[in-house]
């Protein structure tokens, strides 16, 4: 018989404590959550830490390259290490429906255990409701976590001329693979999701000693929205050469036939980043031990401030700008 | 055999040393006229591919494109708009429709509006995904939507053909399909009232590929020889459009005025004679389809034939749609726009009280509206 989540699991009594048990103290386990305190205690060396929260929720919760738990530890340890902290502590909620299959339940908490292991980070607290059967979508998962700051300065307000911008892989993979994995659209491809942490690849820019001003994961909005957002934040240009920007054949055949544009689809394990001039090669370099796809894609300049421009190579120029609404195909 | 990979099929059509090549060619050629020329192209698709490649900045001084009314969803009027909403909040309802219709405003709000609503409202990529919708919901009514150009008409017709043959008792329709020749023609001949000065200023077309791949070059005779404006049938991508843009230069400096075809990959003059069968077997010309912006069309719309009413949503529902039409906002000129007499950039709610995410008028709701590419692409000339 299939296990399911019972509403009676989120009263707080027995069923609370036997599914916390069973599932998620047995995937996250470590000394300060299982003292079962009403917070945690936590050890602090640096002076400085970073914090971040996100709520995640994903049609399908099962997708190529990834599941809702390995994306919620992604995300919220991803914009830590975004701003130069290496993600220590996490908290997590899960809102549950009525009727959930346990195993996908407990398949999603290893999978958060793998990804916490990679980052060497731990959930410290941790909340679970369950709510009946129709009135959520299956599940929702919110992670926060603070991260002790390994570089300082690291803002998206002080980008200049000095920097040069590059991307860290490919563009658009998780987007374009969510999208196909949805119902009514029935493309098969071998497209994976970008899903992955990063704190590794910023670690290793940080212990090479390149200059970061500036780095932001490209998720929602995609590419085109932090560089946008980069733009206005330190008024500046972004001029962005169109051929330079990595897209995966499969990637660029799912836009192709929708309609999309690869800059404008979500990413979960891909990174911007502005590096002063002397230290870009430099950064490529280690970039590429990470993914051979990474690449220059521009420069600042102060052509049109706030805006981003994208060059074409037979000398035509337009702005890039910052997707709205909801992502649907074109009709013809 | 070497596998072919997508870049193949596309790599040659974008390269930047051809485009250069053409627009030197385009420049030469439009020196030797001694007027301006200005292009329609009819098609969204092509104005996509216009502002997406700049294609204006590589044009001369004298060539302009002035953007047609070749938008499926730009050019549904509000009380159709209407009746998909109407449709969909009916309580046994599945609303089926194509991408970007689900965010158009009628004056009831949009799809998406009917389905934080409660309706059940669902965008596909095929119409053929209707058959699984009304297989898996046997206790519900699945309506198809159906909008576009003869481009998409062939997916309508093949969902009647297989509901009728294979006697699919829960799938109906409503038919909002639109012809591009009917609405050319409508273009050179109208004269807007509230403009005293108005007069046509196309000088010739550029004619979709992909609605002749369909109906074929055929469609488009009338234009060169009743109406004296040159057409070319021209693919999608930026290469294909410069030649098209060449050629029909080249039919003003040589002094011919004809129909061609620059997308002879897959154009030919008859079209795709299947296909036209299909749709002629269950689809009738509706003598009149008003257009968002553009008023009544004569002969542009299509319509269930009269033997399979009991297919028609617009009939079976009758009782509950709307048949009053709906004006549009007073400040859009969107009417102007698609006849090709203004520019997005004229208009003063353009990117201020009409935007992409609350659009006001009939050419910024969807991608490939003319306002839309306007505003999305911008312009660095």
């Amino acid at each position: 018989m299939k296990r399911t989540v019972p509403l009676s699991a989120g009263n707080g009594g027995e069923e609370n404590n036997e599914l916390i048990r069973k599932v998620f103290y047995k995937a996250f386990k470590n000394d300060i959550l299982l003292k079962s305190e009403d917070a945690a205690v936590l050890d602090l060396e640096a002076s400085k830490i970073a914090m971040s929260t996100d709520s995640f929720t994903v049609t399908p919760l099962f997708f190529p390259g990834g599941d809702i738990g390995k994306l919620a530890v992604c995300g919220t340890c991803n914009d830590i290490a975004m701003m130069g902290a290496k993600p220590k502590y996490l908290t997590v909620g899960f809102i549950i429906e009525e009727g959930f299959d346990l195993r996908e339940l407990e398949k999603i908490a290893r999978s958060m255990k793998k990804e916490l292991e990679l980052n060497g980070a731990a959930v410290v607290s941790g909340d679970t409701k369950v709510m009946p059967k129709g009135t959520i979508d299956k599940l929702i998962i919110n992670t926060s976590g603070i991260g002790e700051l390994e570089y300082e300065g690291i803002s998206s307000n002080n980008i200049s001329q000095e920097d040069t911008i590059l991307v860290s892989r490919d563009i658009g993979a998780h987007g374009a693979t969510i999208f196909t994995a949805r119902e009514g659209i029935e493309l098969q491809s071998n497209l994976q999701s970008d899903c992955n942490s990063l704190y590794p690849t910023v670690k290793a820019l940080i212990d090479a000693g390149i200059k970061i001003t500036a780095l932001r994961d490209a998720t929602r909005g995609g590419v085109s929205a932090v560089l946008n957002e980069w733009a206005k934040q330190s008024d500046i240009c972004i001029e962005v050469e169109e051929e330079s920007i990595p897209v995966s054949p499969e990637v660029f055949g799912v836009c192709e036939m929708l309609g999309f544009e690869p800059t404008m689809l979500a990413n979960e394990g891909t990174f911007c980043l502005a590096i002063k001039n002397e230290d870009a090669s430099r950064a490529l370099e280690i970039l590429k031990q990470f993914n051979q796809n990474a690449t220059i894609i521009g420069k600042v300049t102060n052509t049109h401030k706030q805006r981003v421009i994208l060059n074409s190579s037979y000398g035509t120029k337009r702005f890039l700008d910052t997707p709205t609404g909801e992502l649907l195909p074109r009709i013809c | 055999m070497k596998s072919l990979e997508l870049k193949n099929l596309y790599d040659d059509f974008r390269d930047s040393k051809t485009i250069k090549a053409y627009a030197s060619l385009i420049e030469q050629e439009a020196k030797k006229l001694d007027r301006s020329i200005n292009i329609m192209e009819v098609c969204g698709g092509h104005t996509h591919t216009i502002m997406k490649y700049g294609l204006p900045q590589l044009m001369p001084k004298n060539v302009k494109f002035i953007h047609g009314p070749g938008c499926p969803v730009c050019i549904m009027p509000k009380h159709r708009i209407d009746h998909a909403y109407i449709l969909a909040m009916q309580e046994d309802v599945i609303l089926v429709t194509l991408g970007d219709m689900i965010k158009v405003p009628g004056s009831k709000g949009s799809l998406q509006n009917a389905r934080a609503k409660g309706a059940d409202v669902r965008f596909v990529y095929s119409p053929m995904e209707c058959l699984k919708i009304a297989s898996e919901n046997p206790d519900k009514k699945v309506v198809f939507f159906a909008i576009g150009f003869e481009t998409t008409t062939p997916m309508t017709a093949v969902l009647i053909d297989t509901v009728i043959k294979q006697n699919i008792k829960n799938i109906y329709f409503h038919i909002n399909h639109v012809t591009v020749p009917e609405v050319m023609e409508e273009l050179i001949n109208s004269r807007d009232e509230h403009v005293d000065s108005y007069n046509n200023q196309i000088d010739a077309f550029l004619g979709p590929s992909h609605v002749s791949v369909i109906a074929g070059a055929k469609i488009y005779e009338k234009f060169p020889k009743e109406y004296n404006r040159p057409v070319v049938v021209t693919g999608f991508e930026p290469v294909d459009m410069m030649e098209g843009v060449l050629m029909i230069l080249k039919q003003f400096s040589e002094g011919r005025c004809e129909n061609e075809i620059q997308y002879k990959r897959v154009v030919s003059f008859e079209g795709n004679i299947k296909a036209q069968e299909l749709i002629n077997r269950y689809l009738d010309k509706a003598s009149l389809f008003k257009w968002r912006g553009l008023g009544n069309v004569p002969n542009s719309g299509l319509k269930l034939k009269e033997k399979y009413s009991n297919l028609d949503a617009e009939i079976i529902y009758k009782d509950v749609l709307p048949i009053e039409e709906v004006e549009d906002h007073k400040l859009c000129i969107c009417g102007d726009i698609l006849r090709g007499m203004a520019h997005p950039t004229e208009c003063t709610i353009f990117g201020t009280a009409c935007k992409p995410n609350s659009p006001i008028g009939s050419c910024m709701v969807s991608s490939e509206g003319a306002c839309a590419a306007y505003y999305k692409y911008g312009n660095l000339l």
